[in-house]
């Protein structure tokens, strides 16, 4: 069997074991044992990856395999990777994998929230394999749906409201998507010949440009609303405030990155004179994500308010560096979507225990905790760090990618845009420590939060994980930056050229 | 008559037989409740018989004609009424039905001769007397609870709107007649038919089908008549009644209307926009769960004509494929609706609050169908859908897709509504748990595995395909 179908086999036998499963601590268990099996079947990936592009093997996916399934559409099951798929592949194991021990008190309905979050996460894994827009399609609905559930039942404040809110616009943006793949499986021929679904054969060819002018918005915008885009952003504060930890660290580590790669790897990769044409507007409606989440960040007083209006921010970043239309912002994008899952992870993880100790998520209402729990609060702290890119951190890495390979681009408007969203860095760097001032230094607040413990085990393992990554990636960014810049090249190859 | 005749008139005939022996059934049997098992096996004998010996041809100087896609269609009907058969079982058992046990499949099975003779039909006399064959029965089942007041105004309100629609239909096949002097569909389909009289007469034909598949602005009697019958009436008049109608719409649009299709495409068109719509606007406002799925069904019908506006083989192919798969999810609806209806008596989606902790596996099959009826992956709804807009796409009906899913996400809001009322809502004083009978559970497995299993099957699609035609 083929590494890359294991991916999705793992987590359809862990759901399977955890349907046949009774005891409570069975559940989390069988959950935890298949999620690790996961990430270290990701690890292996990465490592069988580097072997075969060092033993010469330069195709641009590898591990490649395809099985017809409906033959008169050209609908295949294909899978493959390249090495920005590889990388996400590992960002999606470490997050359900840190996932799944933030919420190993979990005591209502166990099983059921379980079962929900790893269909969500094979939805995800799904995703990052395909080579298929059809499959592509598929698992990217199925990473949406079980949100409604996991939010709905078992999230906190408004949580039916936000729900349906989130799970509607995803829905949305997926109905646009659906008419642009559509639209791009009927022009994949223009030649005549057999139509596909393939991205490695539609990319080969040139789709008509008065196609793609109609389509490359309805694809674009489709990922982008699960991207974060303004103004189809509103779903996520709301949604990311109302889940569970766990739900939110997923969400905001890796569903929305799904946004961006699809915008990316679909979107612009396949209908590029389009994309090059109307990247304008929608350079203006990313910068205006970035700086609006930011700001929006700073007024907030809920803390998963505050990393939500921060996500959309950082989640504006990418789509903003991907349309910056060089190699340097490209690297950036999946840098910062690397660097931003893993550090929004840890924030969610952390508001979680913070709230399960505190009982509430309003800044104004504690202070002082560095002292009583002084592991939450460092790795806090550390978190914080990344996000406003502190150097050896990995949000540096990213973010100073992104800004070098913008400001390539020479003309007064995108210097403009350019400046505009650099200065986010700053408020950034506002809220952020507004919030480590407020909450974890200064008096305590209430008088109840001095008999607050600190980290136990099953808390200590995701912090530790998180944490060794984005100090690592901080430190060796180099490694990562080389895997993804070579495989930038047929990309750049079709987008960048053209403006040239 | 041969004996290769009556291999081709297979499914009518052995339906006949099985209506005649239970009305010797009725006469010879003291305890009325062991009809049901001999009703249903007899049925179910009937389908398993459906899938062997077949024969194409046609019979009656090409009155009646059969070929491999329209005994398809037929099995696919025949597993729809052997799966509604096991869910009318322990309602039948109730004392107040009691006397009118083989009344039920008797009038059943009828309907069912009627919706085979229309499919099958090969000129416009038989296609008239199988559609009157499926309908007037339809209306005794429909006020079968007859002293219910609102089942006996349903069944009136379905008579009179039926009769009203064939004769609609009846006044455009005359016209018809009247011009080119002939009623058979393959003579018709050999004359290039763009008169404007001919266009007044497709636009009669159409209302009067459009009245049985219930599309906008012929849906009115719809919801009424759904929450007026019993719930496996409803089930069976919006999943059976309306794939029969379906397919013969299909096979006429695309047979004897070929010449016109510029016509046609045009009023399907707007039929569609208006049917999904408004069919989802109704739905969402909705408080009774028949009524609701009345109006779902409406907007599915919507879905469904992206397909037959495919105008290709691959067209035809998505309406039988959905069709197939709306069987099982509409079903696997309505039969928890229907045993939720019999254990408790309780019809409101107010009164599902709280149903996955008294009842969870009844909850779960209503959800996976919900699911499967708003087309969430990687249950076969999806693939249904998603091929349905495949075929109105490949014609460039671009702008008519994206009203279709935008659609879509607004059906999504309104299944999730009752998913939310099951998981969700709190309820003090939920359905108490249910043990329901071993027929109802059988059909419920049935629906379950088939929205499963249906979308991992390449080749179920790929058959179904390379039956069909287009124009």
């Amino acid at each position: 069997m083929d590494i890359l179908t294991s991916f999705i086999l793992i987590p359809v036998l862990t759901v399977l074991a955890l349907l046949f499963c009774k005891e409570l601590k069975n559940i989390r268990v069988i959950a935890a044992v298949g999620m690790t099996i996961q990430l270290l079947q990701a690890i292996r990936l990465v490592f069988i990856y580097l072997a075969e592009r060092a033993s010469g093997n330069d195709s641009e996916m590898i591990l490649k395999k395809s099985y017809q399934w409906f033959e008169s559409i050209n609908i295949q099951y294909a899978v493959g990777v390249d090495g920005i798929s590889v990388l996400m592949i590992l960002l999606t194991g470490i997050i359900i994998f840190t996932g799944i021990f933030t919420s190993w008190k979990m005591e209502y309905l166990t099983k059921e929230f379980f079962i929900s979050l790893i269909v969500l996460a094979t939805g995800v894994f799904g995703f990052f394999i395909s080579l298929d827009l059809f499959t592509l399609f598929l698992f990217y609905e199925l990473a949406v749906l079980p949100m409604y559930l996991l939010i709905g039942i078992w999230g906190t404040g408004k949580k039916e409201y936000a729900a349906m809110k989130l799970t509607l616009m995803l829905m949305g943006g997926s109905a646009l998507l659906l008419v642009g793949l559509l639209g791009i499986y009927f022009n994949s021929a223009p030649d005549g010949g057999q139509l596909t679904f393939n991205i490695l054969e539609i990319a080969k060819v040139t789709i008509p440009i008065e196609a793609q002018r109609f389509f490359f918005p309805l694809t674009f915008i489709g990922f982008g609303v699960l991207g974060a885009l303004f103004p189809f952003h509103t779903w996520s504060p709301d949604g990311h405030a109302s889940a569970p930890t766990a739900v939110s660290m997923l969400h905001a580590g890796v569903l929305m990155k799904l946004g961006g790669y699809g915008a990316f790897r679909v979107a612009m990769y396949l209908m590029p004179e389009a994309a090059n044409e109307m990247a304008w507007i929608f350079i203006i409606l990313t910068s205006t994500s970035v700086i609006y989440g930011a700001l929006g960040a700073i007024v907030q007083t809920d803390l998963k308010y505050i990393n939500a209006y921060s996500s959309v921010s950082h989640c504006g970043l990418v789509l903003f560096a991907v349309l910056m239309m060089n190699q340097t912002a490209f690297d950036g994008a999946i840098l910062q979507m690397l660097s931003h899952g893993l550090m929004t992870a840890l924030f969610f993880a952390l508001i979680g225990m913070i709230y399960e100790r505190t009982g509430t998520r309003d800044i104004k209402k504690m202070g002082g905790l560095m002292k009583v729990m002084p592991f939450l609060a460092v790795a806090y702290v550390i978190a914080g760090f990344a996000s406003l890119g502190l150097p050896g951190l990995s949000g540096f890495v990213a973010e100073m990618t992104i800004f070098v390979g913008a400001f390539q681009n020479e003309d007064t408007f995108h210097r403009i845009v350019t400046i505009i969203a650099v200065s986010s860095i700053v408020v950034t760097a506002v809220y952020i420590l507004r919030v480590v001032g407020k909450i974890l230094l200064g008096p305590m607040i209430d008088e109840k939060h001095s008999l607050i413990s600190d980290a136990v085990w099953h808390e200590k393992i995701p912090i530790f994980v998180l944490l060794f990554t984005i100090i690592a990636m901080g430190i060796a960014p180099l490694w990562m930056s080389d895997i993804i810049w070579e495989s930038l090249g047929p990309i750049v190859d079709k987008l960048v050229m053209l403006t040239n | 008559m041969d004996f290769n005749q009556f291999i081709i008139m297979k499914h009518e005939l052995l339906l006949t037989i099985t209506v005649m022996v239970l009305l010797v059934a009725e006469l010879t049997i003291n305890d009325k409740k062991r009809i049901i098992p001999i009703a249903i096996s007899l049925f179910g004998l009937h389908t398993a018989l459906g899938f062997f010996w077949n024969e194409s041809g046609a019979l009656f100087g090409g009155m009646y004609q059969t070929s491999e896609l329209i005994i398809l269609m037929k099995n696919i009907l025949n597993i729809g009424v052997f799966i509604v058969l096991l869910q009318s079982a322990n309602w039948l058992r109730k004392p107040e039905n009691f006397n009118k046990i083989s009344e039920y499949f008797i009038l059943l099975f009828s309907t069912l001769i009627g919706m085979n003779f229309m499919i099958s039909s090969g000129e416009f006399l038989m296609f008239y007397l199988g559609l009157e064959l499926a309908t007037i029965p339809m209306a005794a089942l429909v006020a079968y609870n007859t002293f219910n007041q609102k089942s006996a105004e349903a069944g009136v309100k379905l008579i009179l709107s039926a009769a009203f629609s064939s004769g609609i239909m009846l006044f455009g096949i005359s016209l018809f007649y009247g011009q080119f002097g002939s009623t058979y569909f393959q003579e018709l389909g050999m004359i290039s038919m763009d008169t404007p009289l001919a266009i007044l007469a497709l636009i009669f034909f159409l209302s009067g089908l459009s009245f049985k598949i219930s599309l906008v602005p012929f849906h009115l009697w719809t919801a009424d008549v759904y929450e007026g019958a019993p719930v496996n009436i409803t089930s069976y008049l919006s999943v059976i009644s309306k794939g029969a109608a379906v397919f013969i719409l299909t096979i006429l649009l695309f047979t004897i209307f070929k010449t016109m299709v510029e016509v046609w495409t045009n009023i399907i068109y707007i039929i569609a926009i208006l049917t999904m719509t408004i069919g989802n606007l109704f739905a969402i406002r909705q408080q009774n769960i028949k009524r609701f799925l009345a109006f779902s069904s409406i907007a599915q019908a919507g879905f469904i004509l992206l397909g037959i506006i495919g105008t290709s083989s691959l067209g035809m192919a998505t309406v039988i494929y959905f069709m197939l798969i709306y069987i099982f999810s509409n079903l696997g609806a309505f039969g928890v609706v229907s045993v939720i209806s019999d254990y408790s008596g309780k019809e409101n989606i107010d009164d599902y609050n709280g149903l996955y902790h008294s009842n969870p596996k009844l909850s779960l099959v209503m959800m996976l169908s919900l699911f499967s009826l708003a087309g969430i992956p990687p249950i076969a709804g999806f693939f249904g859908k998603f091929f349905l807009f495949t075929a109105a796409a490949e014609q460039g009906y671009y702008w008519l897709v994206l009203i279709a899913v935008i659609n879509a996400t607004i059906s999504l809001y309104y299944y999730l509504i009752v998913v939310k009322a099951m998981f969700i809502n709190k309820n003090d004083t939920p359905i108490a748990k249910i043990k329901s009978d071993n027929y109802a559970r059988f059909a419920l497995v049935i629906c379950v595995v088939g929205i499963f299993i249906i979308g991992f099957f390449g080749s179920l699609f790929e058959y179904i395909n390379h039956l069909s035609f287009g124009i």
